[in-house]
């Protein structure tokens, strides 16, 4: 229960504007349009369209195996690992193509940086290292540079002030919530545009998640973010805009209130509540 | 730990409470409109109507909100449900207050009658249940919610003496039957003002300690007792 | 809770179950014991015949003329160690180049049949890599020398390294590589810098490895490096090793230096086994938590 301060009600005259007038519509930062994938001969990903907007957080829900995190590694070219990989279509960010030829991948993946399901802190190196190692493995040598840029990410990431006094250590000495915003300040310690997060708390208890959503939702003011996740609740809390994909197309797609309130497309009805399948 | 949407249930509780704080001046001003012949004032009452309303659309607009996105549990359950409840109560209090400035414009352009003086006791009454009604909300004091319902037969007991005297009066003195039976409807009115806040008192327990406590006999037993 | 018969087991018998049990677990021990005792009755028999050799004219000093009783290994300790560092010197960077290929690059058939050479390569026996080198690096220069000796050596390590360095990378979790290519991070740079790091201690156990195995071979040395009586001062030219000046001794006639083919045969078991505890020091699980 809130703790029934000493609020005392207030004697406004007129009644408040109803619902807080929507924010400014915001610009677009991905702009997909009838964007395939095949691994060899199965189609993963069917003409994929939609507009994924900049600082704000856009969730992607759907049940396993409905393409979700095949798109989500499309939008920073991970995809390039595993062979027999093919796709067709336009994939733009602030209007540049992603796939084409002429643009690095590597280059790519600078700018839209990604945090996986499972925490994987380099094992070899410390806590400062592993912030870092974006930064010096891309060639950066200021060390003020790098001082500054290690406390800001690790205080974006709501870990400065655990860790500060041992950077040092291994990064693998921390705990699990942590590890995985240790994985967090690495990501954007390299201040890519995009964060994409794949079921960043699946491993998560509950207030670790608690305290990774605190964090996306401080994040989203500077960076524009992709969460993929199950836990439908967690879509509902912290995202903008939702899109549910299944069997590899995007089914519905709108504000997150409208998703869960009141969708247009009965399958997604069905799954948000828990009646899919 | 604070969680970055606990703003909106504070917005809630918030609004609830000015709610709350608006119907009940709708209703004392209705009283001193009734009581001073006040038809300016009246007509201000019945416009001010419109506010409670729109009041009530946004908290269970707010509600609905809150518990799609953030999935309450507990005592965060407990307000969104007890806020949607005595929303609509409140908002039935604002038109109770309503009718009565309605039918003080029309009492206030003939003579009064003597009967008048039960009136503000009656409402003084409701007023003060409200009032500790919705302090429970702030406080969550169960004792102050069961003195509420207890008062509750109180308020029923004096409109039913009234109801008796206005009767005998329109019998002897049948040029006052209309001005008689207007009196008869403000005091339902403030008899039903006094159910909703009985009704918030009861949805206050609830929220503060998870009892269901209406119809049950033995509170009421206990206030035509005490 | 069910009885045996419940369970369709007949009731009576129990003890000799038992019994069975037993006999199973006293043959098991037994067979524990067998395998254990031919080290058992190596370490044994070098201590009893070369500990009494041990001594620091062993150490320091040549081999003495034919006949003549005392002298040492010393050149043969010193050839060992240089032949062994040549060794490394081919096989380390070659495996481990050639094991980050077949964990990081490549297609599956090409890499399945790289892998099939590499393990058919360990199987060759070494004398037919002495031969091999033999044609090689002896005949066009008309010399037995220390390089053709290590050149031996170090070819039979590559396979084994290139193995192993491979299996290591592989053990690495998938997890990281994709972490650092989200960084933005270049491909080599992650093999190098993450992975490579990351298995460093595989790898490192890998080639200590294969050093101990290349140590004690004879075979390839026979017609490579040859063996020398002196010091060795160029390395075009022969050179002693342990395990030759081991053959050596042993079919000679005198008991001197029979003494000292045990003596040398002890000196080697060590080295292997300092290698292989260097091993276990380097793998051990260093997890404190």
């Amino acid at each position: 229960m809130l703790d029934p301060s000493n609020r005392p009600p207030t004697f406004a005259v007129s009644v408040p504007a109803a619902a807080a007038a929507p924010a400014a519509p915001a610009p677009v930062a991905f702009d997909i349009r009838n964007f395939c994938l095949w691994y060899g001969a199965s189609q993963a990903l069917r003409e994929v369209s939609i507009q994924i907007p900049s600082t704000r957080v856009t969730a992607i829900i759907g049940p396993s195996g409905c393409g979700k995190s095949t798109f989500l590694r499309a939008l920073n070219r991970m995809h390039e690992l595993t062979p027999g990989v093919r796709i067709a279509g336009d994939l733009r960010l602030y209007g540049e193509d992603l796939y084409s030829p002429s643009i690095d991948a590597t280059l790519v993946r600078r700018r839209v940086g990604m945090v996986f399901q499972k925490s994987n802190p380099f094992p070899t190196m410390s806590i400062a290292e592993n912030v870092l190692c974006g930064l010096r493995l891309n060639g950066v040598r200021d060390q003020q540079l790098l001082r500054d840029r290690l406390e800001q990410s690790l205080r974006m990431a709501a870990l400065w002030d655990e860790v500060k006094d041992h950077l040092y250590r291994p990064g693998t000495s921390l705990s699990g919530g942590q590890q995985q915003r240790l994985c967090i300040a690495r990501a954007i310690a390299v201040r890519p545009e995009v964060l994409l997060l794949d079921e960043p708390c699946s491993a998560l208890d509950p207030i670790a998640t608690a305290k990774v959503e605190e964090l996306i939702h401080e994040l989203k003011k500077e960076y524009t973010i992709v969460i993929v996740t199950h836990n439908m609740q967690q879509a509902a809390r912290v995202s903008d805009r939702t899109a549910f994909f299944y069997m590899g197309q995007l089914v519905e797609y709108a504000e997150t209130r409208t998703i869960f309130m009141n969708p247009a497309n009965p399958q997604t009805e069905a799954y948000v509540s828990g009646r899919f399948g | 730990m604070k969680r970055f949407f606990d703003t909106e249930l504070e917005n809630f509780r918030s609004h609830l409470l000015q709610m709350g704080e608006r119907a009940m001046e709708q209703v004392r001003l209705a009283m001193r409109a009734l009581g001073e012949s006040d038809i300016a004032l009246a007509d201000k009452v019945i416009a001010a109507d419109d506010e409670l309303d729109q009041l009530e659309i946004l908290i269970d607009d707010e509600a609905i909100r809150y518990m799609t996105l953030r999935g309450p549990v507990a005592s965060d359950l407990r307000l969104i449900v007890v806020g949607m409840k005595a929303s609509h109560d409140l908002e039935r209090v604002g038109d109770e207050a309503t009718g009565i400035a309605r039918r003080s414009r029309k009492l206030a352009i003939e003579p009064r009658l003597e009967l008048y003086a039960d009136l503000p006791r009656m409402a003084t009454i409701a007023l003060e249940m409200l009032r500790d009604a919705l302090d429970c909300f702030v406080q969550e004091d169960e004792q102050r919610a069961l003195s509420v319902i207890r008062r509750d037969a109180e308020v029923d007991n004096l409109n039913r003496i009234l109801y008796r005297r206005l009767t005998s009066f329109m019998i002897e003195k049948p040029e006052t039957i209309s001005r008689a039976l207007e009196l008869m409807f403000i005091s339902k009115s403030i008899e039903r003002i006094a159910d909703h806040a009985t009704n918030i008192a009861e949805e206050m327990i609830y929220l503060a300690k998870g009892k269901d406590v209406r119809h049950s006999d033995e509170i009421k037993q206990e206030g035509k007792n005490g | 809770m069910a009885t045996p018969t419940q369970l369709g087991i007949p009731p009576a018998g129990h003890a000799w179950r038992q019994a069975k049990s037993r006999l199973m677990v006293a043959l098991m021990l037994l067979s524990s014991l067998v395998v254990m005792a031919p080290l058992f009755l190596v370490l044994y028999f070098l201590i009893r015949e070369g500990a009494g050799a041990i001594d620091w004219n062993f150490f320091t000093q040549l081999p003495k003329p034919t006949g003549e009783s005392g002298g040492g290994m010393a050149n043969a300790l010193v050839g060992s160690l240089t032949l062994l560092a040549m060794a490394a010197v081919i096989g380390v960077p070659l495996g481990v180049l050639g094991g980050i290929y077949l964990a990081e690059f490549g297609s599956d058939g090409m890499n399945r049949w790289i892998r099939f050479a590499a393990d058919v390569l360990n199987g060759i026996p070494s004398i037919v890599w002495g031969m091999v080198v033999y044609l090689l690096l002896v005949v066009p220069f008309k010399t037995f020398s220390a390089y053709a000796g290590g050149a031996a050596l170090g070819i039979m390590m590559i396979p084994l390294v290139m193995r192993t360095t491979e299996e290591m990378l592989l053990l690495v979790p998938q997890g990281y590589r994709e972490a650092a290519l989200a960084l933005g991070i270049a491909r080599w740079k992650i093999i190098l810098v993450i992975v490579v790091r990351a298995a460093m201690k595989g790898i490192i156990t890998g080639v200590l490895v294969a050093l101990a195995r290349v140590a004690g071979e004879t075979a390839p040395l026979l017609f490579t490096a040859l063996g020398n009586s002196f010091w060795n001062h160029n390395l075009a030219e022969p050179i002693a090793a342990v395990p030759l000046q081991i053959f050596t001794y042993a079919i000679s006639p005198y008991d001197d230096w029979h003494r000292q083919a045990w003596a040398g045969a002890l000196v080697l078991l060590g080295m292997i086994l300092l290698l292989n505890v260097s091993v276990r020091f380097i793998s051990r699980d260093r997890s404190a938590r």
